[in-house]
């Protein structure tokens, strides 16, 4: 079953409300450049994303551009799911 | 809720007692002396599959759960703080490349080091660069279909004998990390004597200058040297130690109840003495509460929950903490005599001060579970005042 774009949302903005306590993040803030999250937060959230989305985040997946920022995310988790 | 070890993890518990009773305990005064763990006691635990506790069982290792591994670290941990070091670095290379590394990576290595054919080290901090690890100066160049590394590692557990290098460095000014063989051109080390503590853990500098090493000796991917590869060895690191402090924190209680049992002042056993008792008690509500810390943070990896990396963090801690709290005590029980070599205490004491250090000061973990718990309440309060406007 394919995830919708905006359950993928609904589930990273829940996640980051509750790990950064700041649930006004914009869709394309950069969550790393913007200092909103550590590096722990980083293994935090790929265990989440394993954990919700029930796929591996492989090595090949560590670019940038599919964590720094809400939109990113949802574009990875669902290419990854679909 | 059940906090009980399956048939399995006690029939695998008491393996690992015995083999830390036979081949661990009965030396590690003298392997602390003469500053070295014999190349075949390394042997053996790669031949018992200690060595690939955690490598996946298709690359050959044991896949432990992590229950499972705690307790295997508890033993070796009651046995030689130095030996379980080795647990610590090897498996660090070892759940770092398992987790981040390439097909031909995985294949390659874990392998060999599940069986302890290789011997891998982590090379993070430098002469330059403790705490604050994003800040390493090694850099790494790249050259053609090759990197080219330059700089110093410090105070890496069995750099004098591990045959490959977890090195963490900078490459385009982002974290990454890198694949190092000993055999390297560039690479040498040099071996650290004279510390306080893990005396047999056969420390070393580590020296690259102009190290070539091929492309695919690349970890990850650059920029997440630190954040994903680091980070993940740097949690397993934790948990073998929290666990491991466990294992310390009894050898001390163990000597300690033997200790006062035997030894008589003012006329009775130092057991009768109620200043003692109070010694006493503390070391067995720490190492309890301890132990409950740790079957939390195996519970949570065992799970692949999020919060196991916090969980993991407050676990190495109060661990570290207590351990070092109990050896004190442990000396104070032994008088003059826990201050000479005669007894184990000494070496309990002085390896449990570094487990304060390695892995995370306790100063750094104080600063990550503080943030932690500031982010649980503003969350919290934001819930309330949710809830509050819901209900309006």
């Amino acid at each position: 079953m394919t995830i919708t774009a905006e359950t993928i949302k609904e589930k990273i903005v829940d996640h980051l409300a509750q790990t950064v306590a700041d649930v006004d993040i914009p869709d394309d803030q950069d969550i790393f450049v913007s200092g909103l999250v550590n590096s722990l937060f980083a293994m935090q959230l790929v265990l989440f994303i394993e954990k919700e989305f029930q796929f591996k985040v492989e090595d090949e997946d560590l670019d940038i551009n599919n964590f720094n920022t809400v939109a990113a995310m949802v574009g990875f988790i669902g290419r990854k799911t679909s | 809720m059940e906090i009980e070890l399956s048939s399995q993890q006690i029939q695998a518990q008491k393996g690992f007692r015995a083999f830390a009773q036979k081949e661990i305990a009965p030396f590690a005064d003298q392997w602390d002396r003469e500053e070295a763990v014999p190349a075949e006691t390394i042997e053996k635990m790669g031949e018992v599959g200690y060595l690939g506790a955690v490598v996946p069982g298709a690359y050959g290792g044991g896949e432990m759960d992590a229950i499972t591994f705690g307790l295997l670290c508890e033993e070796i941990g009651r046995g030689s703080a130095s030996l379980l070091s080795l647990l610590t670095v090897h498996g660090m290379v070892c759940e770092s490349l398992a987790r981040w590394g390439s097909e031909s990576q995985r294949k390659r290595w874990l392998p060999l080091l599940a069986s302890g054919e290789k011997i891998g080290a982590f090379g993070l901090t430098e002469p330059g660069v403790g705490s604050d690890a994003k800040s390493v100066e090694t850099t790494a160049a790249s050259s053609g279909d090759s990197y080219v590394l330059n700089g110093r590692k410090q105070w890496i557990s069995f750099g004098q004998v591990a045959d490959l290098f977890l090195i963490v460095g900078q490459c385009e000014e982002k974290p990454a990390a890198f694949l190092v063989e000993r055999e390297r051109a560039g690479f040498s080390t040099e071996a650290i004597t004279g510390m306080l503590g893990f005396r047999s853990a056969m420390l070393a500098r580590l020296s690259m200058d102009d190290c070539r090493i091929p492309a695919e000796n690349l970890v990850g991917r650059i920029g997440f040297g630190f954040s994903a590869i680091a980070n993940t060895a740097l949690d397993h690191g934790r948990y073998c130690v929290g666990w491991g402090c466990l294992g310390l924190a009894e050898a001390c209680l163990d000597a300690s109840l033997g200790y006062s049992s035997q030894r008589k002042q003012f006329g009775s056993f130092l057991k009768g003495h109620q200043l003692i008792q109070e010694m006493i008690a503390e070391m067995i509500v720490g190492i309890k509460a301890t132990r409950l810390l740790c079957y939390q943070a195996g519970y949570l990896k065992d799970r692949g929950d999020p919060s196991l990396i916090m969980e993991t963090s407050i676990a190495k801690y109060f661990a570290s903490r207590t351990v070092l709290k109990i050896a004190d005590d442990a000396v104070q029980i032994h008088g003059g005599n826990g201050c000479s070599g005669d007894y184990p205490v000494q070496r309990y004491w002085r390896d449990a001060k570094i487990m304060e250090i390695i892995e995370g000061s306790t100063q750094m973990q104080q600063i990550i579970i503080a943030k932690s718990g500031y982010i649980d309440y503003a969350v919290e309060k934001r819930r309330r005042k949710g809830k509050t406007r819901s209900s309006d």
